[in-house]
């Protein structure tokens, strides 16, 4: 919250993202503490590790400091205190947090949780719903990637064919 | 970056580990925590530090764009190649039971290759990315 708060104020852009990358460390932290030992993994990775040297390698190229704002935008601020209310009021109605009765425990998990021992006979549960049960899912996330790799290259790296043709 | 000799020292001992601790966590997805997705990242991330201390040319000596670019799509073949595996031998697309003789055996093996699959293209898109961007700014 503190890190946000300061992310917003600063105007310098190379303080921002180191601020971003020690945000992801303690989102990184706080689901440590929350068991997803997985999640964790991922999120120290991609979104302190690379995310962070993505933005520096722009930064590099883009120069450090933003332009300050010029006036006081009242619609932005409009739409983000009415997103925000929304979200809360919506939060009001989750299930509270644990609740072995809520719907995210009552559906599909406890099938998985009993029967992939002996379905897939890994340890590791995270992997056998990720790979296995929801292996439609994962393939779309990686051509996704494949998609937006394509996408960047179409983008910034067609410079490199025109210079080797200058030269 | 070629006069700072205790980064230099330092990267060459790091980066066979975080390599190591890669392929760790690729392969070991199944009992602890981790998977393609991890695993490619950090495969990436050791390249990255090799790049940055070493120079962009080197890294791209190491690894050319080009074979990133194979793999990358490699990557997504093998993992829709291993559905597809699934359909010829009689199942439905991405079921794996049917790969062994044991569901259980077929489970472990559509796995490994699936999660192998995506790490080498997490891997190669990550660095394709990121040459894309230092490249870029080296030519200003």
């Amino acid at each position: 919250m503190v890190i946000a708060l300061a992310i917003v104020r600063l105007h310098n852009i190379f303080a921002v993202v180191m601020l971003t990358g020690i945000y992801s460390l303690v989102a990184a932290l706080l689901f440590v503490v929350l068991d997803a030992v997985d999640v964790a993994l991922t999120e120290a990775a991609v979104g302190a590790g690379i995310s962070t040297l993505l933005m520096l390698a722009t930064l590099g190229a883009v120069g450090h400091e933003s332009a300050p704002p010029r006036r006081f935008l009242l619609l932005p601020l409009l739409v983000v205190v009415v997103t925000g209310v929304a979200l809360l009021s919506a939060t009001a109605d989750m299930p509270p947090f644990t609740d072995p009765t809520g719907p995210a425990h009552t559906h599909v998990a406890p099938r998985y949780i009993q029967e992939s021992p002996s379905e897939i006979g890994i340890p590791n549960m995270v992997t056998s719903v990720l790979a296995s049960y929801r292996g439609y899912d994962t393939f779309g996330e990686v051509v996704v990637i494949f998609t937006a790799g394509i996408g960047v290259l179409l983008l910034l790296g067609g410079r490199r064919r025109r210079d080797l043709e200058g030269e | 970056m070629s006069e700072h000799v205790v980064l230099r020292i330092v990267a060459k001992l790091m980066i066979p580990l975080i390599i190591l601790f890669a392929l760790y966590v690729q392969f070991h997805g199944d009992f602890g925590p981790g998977g393609g997705f991890q695993a490619g990242v950090i495969l990436a991330a050791a390249i990255i530090l090799y790049a940055l201390v070493f120079g962009l040319d080197y890294a791209r000596r190491v690894v050319s764009p080009r074979l990133l670019e194979v793999l990358a799509a490699g990557g997504v073949l093998l993992y829709g190649g291993v559905g597809v595996a699934g359909m010829l031998r009689g199942g439905n697309f991405l079921d794996y039971n049917v790969l062994a003789d044991r569901p259980q055996d077929g489970q472990h093996l559509g796995i490994l290759l699936v999660e192998l699959g995506v790490g080498i293209t997490v891997a190669s898109v990550m660095l394709l990315l990121f040459f894309a961007f230092a490249g870029r700014t080296r030519e200003r």
